[in-house]
């Protein structure tokens, strides 16, 4: 077999020596444009498992690697003048030069033919090999001859960043974060060969411009870096090498394979430096390869299939970490009204591959200095270092306006429809009473609708009549002696009202016995749905008063917080959304238009809710649609509802149209309560697929949401250990359905 | 969690009669459920007629689709089809749909392989409506018509699910990637605010007996030949022993599966009752 390596980087170099390994016969060339000591950028850092992979794949050159290597395991955070340390991050770092030579001499020891000084121009260049291993870097020539075939993407980040170096020695690796006049600089520290450091400076393309770092020349941008840094470097001059600035590029491709041409390592797939894979991806898609290899022998077309087969998952996972950090590092600032520890923890978890227990694990005194101060912040039991015993973050306190809840947890009650006169049935109490004993501090209601014709279907709750009042009052009773509290959620269901019961389907409209629909706009929600009336001024008015009379209502029945639902495509988040919304009047329009009714129906509700007690609203951070609501009008909704008084924010998402795109990933509702909690600094309830105190601790502690839905237990993790009937299959468990 | 028995008609060469015996054994054995996969350009038996066979020899158990390709067949046909093979079992069939994956099915069908998304929404969107109103009959023996179950692994697929069925129904895989699937599957049931949980269902292939491995493995790799050597991991998750059996259904169990659906990958029928032994000793 005859294989060209083309780009004589790690994962070039790697796949070379691998496959020949394991087939001295095979002739293998490497050709590299640059001469074979080049190398631009500092130092690489690998994680534990990525050197055991090292280790099965080629011993030799594993032991040389790690005999080289710089090993530490804390994360330091130097930041609004504290220094947090984080232990139990194993890493090694080594020089990248370093590594290269000594995968070069891998190479030579088994004989694979290194060119070097060798470019290649034209595709033409590529015949003549069985296989050809496209390990050319982030700007390859391969994948751009091919791009067809390879459907590549390039995106670039909007942070700038240059990579520098320092002859300051680093223990661990260091996050400095340093404003000045021109904005806020972060440097990515990390120790390189024992004599130097890697020192990469990042900043947002706003604060590079006004810091003229744009038109700087490379002697330049040493000499600013170095007096943003100077507490960092303690004198030490930065080192450039190359050291441009750059936006990075995260690339990826349909495919990584096309005919008997592969691409790995940046070639194939980049992912923000930020969390510093490069190099590891491009040395385990070469493990992966040779594998491949082994797995399929001689023939191409599978091992490759093979190869990408492998590859996508992690390459998947390990992009969409990158994504995340990328994420906060270009939002960096939202971030810094945080206090040190808990903007450390954000920190330390912002990629979503390290929860709160897993950062416990890796360092559990970091862990309860969070808790202590978590806790001392939020129940006011004084200074952080005094307290010997604080519960974790999740069971702290949270406190509004007079309304103490005594952990984050919450508890929807979902409707059951079967109400009847919009009067809950037994059944709906007897949740209630089992959710107030949950341990969760607060209990939220289904939708309470606020007139007959606001329910969804004929068997939800409502909150319009004397006897409603009178049984709620009865049941908020009986959640207040389970020691828990409780939520009113009201709402009118607007274009989505008059439906079946939610047992066979969504929006499946009542045949026969549907009555009269309103909505901002006069739009069927399912195509040849019934179709709502336009709302005029009187509507309005009857909606608004029905609203306040139903928060009335409320507190009269014990309810301890309000929380108006406006968002779902319903009535009132039927005038939000652009797509909902075609009026032509005041109420239409611009944003600031289409909030005005809601704003109205807000504040009359806040003049009636009492002062002491919170008020919430649910609404929608994003549509999930085109030319629908997207966060940002979400935050300036959040700034404008929270200057009318409102205290809670439930950010949820979608179901405004029928035709969108949702995400259902793990914490899919909190990216959108992190960016609205922490743009309007208002408090947010999380909900989504919750059903870990892991997770719970985790959203809470980094201050993405303030409060989490909960979801129910699950019945099979329940009865699983009760063990009642066994011999049939059937009776084992709790059946799902 | 139930475990079903897949019928042998997704084999090549399996005879008629011995589908049908396969199917008269259920009633009388641990399963709780007859199951079906779809495939157009193979050689192997329709679904829906499979289930009507079925449905003539047995009582007790589900008969159910895991899954039928909906865009493949006309939504009338498929209403009609379905509302059959449900009047004919006593209410008995769980109508598992999804999109597929495999584009030659849609030419065969002669559907545009690229509409099927949108094809398939519209189908969920009116089968129930097709069967309420009566409008194509015979008449639903349960309300609302047939169970419905929706398969794939989209954020599209969950919110289908969420929107249209009574649950979801996963492809096959480890019980780590049906947790996952679930996990979202539950996630986008409760965003929609509806009650309860969905009904969760499960596949996987099994091989018994000594040999069979081997036979079983030829047939997942023929099966699934399209998707390239993905087909060797299906086939490397082939359930071939008592131990891996019993493996897989705790851990789908663990992942909150309702009904996981065990499908032949030899049609022969001590393959039947090798499966039968090992659930009735659970």
């Amino acid at each position: 077999m005859k294989i060209l390596v083309l780009g004589g980087g790690p994962g070039g170099l790697y796949s070379a020596a691998l496959l020949r390994k394991n087939h001295p016969d095979w002739d293998i060339t490497v050709v590299e444009r640059n001469p074979h000591d080049a190398t631009y950028g500092w130092g690489v850092v690998f994680s534990d498992r990525t050197l055991s992979s090292f280790r099965e794949a080629d011993y030799p050159s594993y032991r040389d690697i790690t005999n080289q290597f710089v090993v530490w395991d804390t994360i330091e955070v130097r930041y609004r003048g504290e220094t947090i340390r984080c232990g139990g991050n194993v890493f090694a770092g080594i020089s990248r030069k370093l590594l290269l030579m000594l995968l070069q001499n891998r190479c030579r020891e088994f004989g694979v033919k290194l060119k070097f000084l060798t470019e290649m121009r034209e595709p033409s260049e590529l015949d003549g090999y069985d296989l050809v291993i496209a390990s050319d870097g982030v700007n390859s020539f391969v994948r751009r001859t091919y791009a067809e075939e390879f459907k590549p993407s390039v995106t670039y980040g909007q942070t700038r960043f240059a990579w520098l170096g320092t002859r300051k020695v680093f223990d661990a690796f260091t996050f400095s974060f340093r404003r000045n006049e021109h904005g806020l600089f972060q440097a990515h520290i990390y120790p390189n060969d024992g004599l130097a450091s890697t020192f990469i400076v990042q900043c947002d393309p706003q604060t590079w411009r006004r810091a003229g770092l744009d038109h700087a020349t490379e002697a330049e941008t040493v000499a600013y870096c170095e007096k943003v840094f100077a507490g960092d470097l303690n004198g030490e001059p930065l080192l450039a090498n190359k050291s441009d600035w750059i936006a990075f590029p995260t690339v990826s491709n349909k495919t990584w394979r096309f005919r008997n041409i592969v691409l790995i390592g940046d070639a194939a797939h980049t992912a923000d430096f930020t969390i510093g894979s490069g190099t590891k991806m491009a040395m385990e898609d070469a493990i992966a390869l040779a594998n491949g290899f082994e797995r399929y022998g001689g023939n191409i077309d599978a091992a490759l299939n093979d190869f990408e087969l492998e590859r996508r998952p992690a390459i998947d996972g390990i992009q969409r970490a990158a994504a995340e950090s990328n994420r906060y590092f270009e939002t960096t600032t939202r971030y810094e009204y945080f206090e040190p520890m808990q903007f450390v923890y954000y920190l330390l978890t912002r990629s979503g591959r390290i929860s709160y227990d897993e950062l416990r694990r890796r360092d559990s005194s970091f862990v309860d200095a969070m808790d202590r101060w978590f806790y001392a912040r939020t129940s006011g039991a004084g200074h952080p270092n005094k307290l010997i015993v604080a519960p974790s973050p999740m069971l702290a306190p949270l406190n509004l306006r007079d309304l103490t809840l005594r952990n984050r947890a919450v508890m929807p009650a979902p409707a059951n429809y079967a109400a009847r006169d919009g009067m809950p049935d037994e059944a709906y109490a007897a949740q209630l009473d089992e959710l107030a004993q949950s341990g969760a501090s607060l209990i939220v209601t289904d939708i309470l609708a606020i007139s007959p014709a606001a329910r969804i279907t004929p068997g939800c709750s409502g909150l319009y009549r004397p006897e409603q009042a009178a049984m709620w009052s009865r049941l908020t009773k009986q959640v207040h002696d389970r020691q828990a509290k409780i939520a009113a959620r009201l709402g009118h269901a607007g274009r989505r009202g008059a439906t079946r019961a939610r047992n066979e389907g969504l929006d499946l409209p009542l045949i026969g016995d549907g009555w009269p629909l309103l909505s901002a706009s006069p739009i069927s929600f399912i195509p040849g749905g019934p179709v709502p009336r336009e709302m005029d001024r009187a509507d309005m008015d009857q909606i608004c008063d029905q609203f306040v009379r139903a928060a009335q209502m409320a507190d009269e029945a014990g309810f301890d917080l309000l929380d108006l639902h406006f968002a779902h495509g319903y009535l009132i988040a039927s005038f939000i959304s652009p797509l909902t919304n075609r009026r032509r009047d005041n109420y239409g329009g611009a944003l600031e238009n289409r909030l005005r009714y809601p704003l109205e129906v807000l504040e009359a509700v806040r003049g009636v809710w009492p002062e002491r007690k919170p008020l919430g609203v649910a609404y929608s951070a994003t549509d999930w649609a085109r030319n629908g609501l997207e966060p940002e009008d979400a935050i300036a909704i959040a700034r404008a509802m929270k200057d009318r008084g409102v205290d809670l924010l439930d950010v949820l998402a979608g179901q405004t149209v029928l035709e969108s795109r949702p995400v259902f990933g793990p914490y899919f509702l909190t990216a959108f309560s992190d960016v609205i909690r922490n743009e309007a600094h208002i408090a947010t309830i999380t909900g989504g697929d919750i059903t870990s105190t892991d997770q719970v601790n985790n959203i809470v502690a980094a201050g993405r949401a303030d409060l989490c839905l909960m979801e129910p237990p699950r019945l099979n993790a329940h009865y699983r250990y009760i063990g009642t009937d066994t011999g049939a299959i059937d009776g084992r468990t709790g059946s799902q359905g | 969690m139930r475990v079903g028995i897949g019928l042998p008609g997704g084999v090549p060469g399996v005879d008629g009669s011995m589908v049908i015996e396969w199917a008269r054994k259920a009633d009388d054995s641990p399963f709780t459920s007859l199951a079906v996969v779809d495939r157009y350009v193979y050689d192997s038996y329709e679904a829906l007629t499979s289930l009507a066979a079925a449905a003539a020899v047995t009582t007790r158990v589900k008969l159910a689709t895991t899954i039928v390709i909906g865009p493949l067949r006309n939504t009338a046909t498929l209403a009609k089809t379905a509302a059959t093979v449900d009047a004919l079992s006593g209410g008995r069939l769980v109508l598992g749909m999804a999109v597929g994956a495999r584009e030659d099915d849609y030419q065969a069908a002669n559907i545009d392989y690229r509409q099927r998304g949108k094809i398939f929404t519209q189908q969920l969107a009116a089968l129930r409506g097709l069967w309420e109103s009566g409008t194509i009959g015979p008449r639903p023996v349960r309300k609302g018509g047939p169970e419905i179950l929706v398969g794939g692994l989209s954020d599209q697929a969950y919110m289908r699910a969420a929107r249209y069925a009574d649950g979801y129904v996963h492809g096959g895989g480890p019980p780590r990637a049906f947790a996952r699937a679930a996990d979202r599957a539950r996630a986008a049931w409760r965003d929609a605010g509806r009650p309860g949980l969905p009904q969760l269902w499960g596949q996987g292939y099994f091989a018994l007996g000594e040999g069979a491995a081997a036979r079983g493995i030829a047939y997942l790799k023929d099966y699934y030949a399209f998707t390239g050597p993905f087909a060797d991991r299906i086939a490397a998750g082939l359930l071939t022993t008592t131990q891996s059996v019993i493996q897989y259904i705790s851990g789908y169990e663990e992942a909150g599966c309702g009904e996981l659906v065990l499908l032949p990958a030899i049609a022969e029928p001590s393959q039947f009752d090798r499966l039968a032994e090992v659930c009735r000793s659970l």
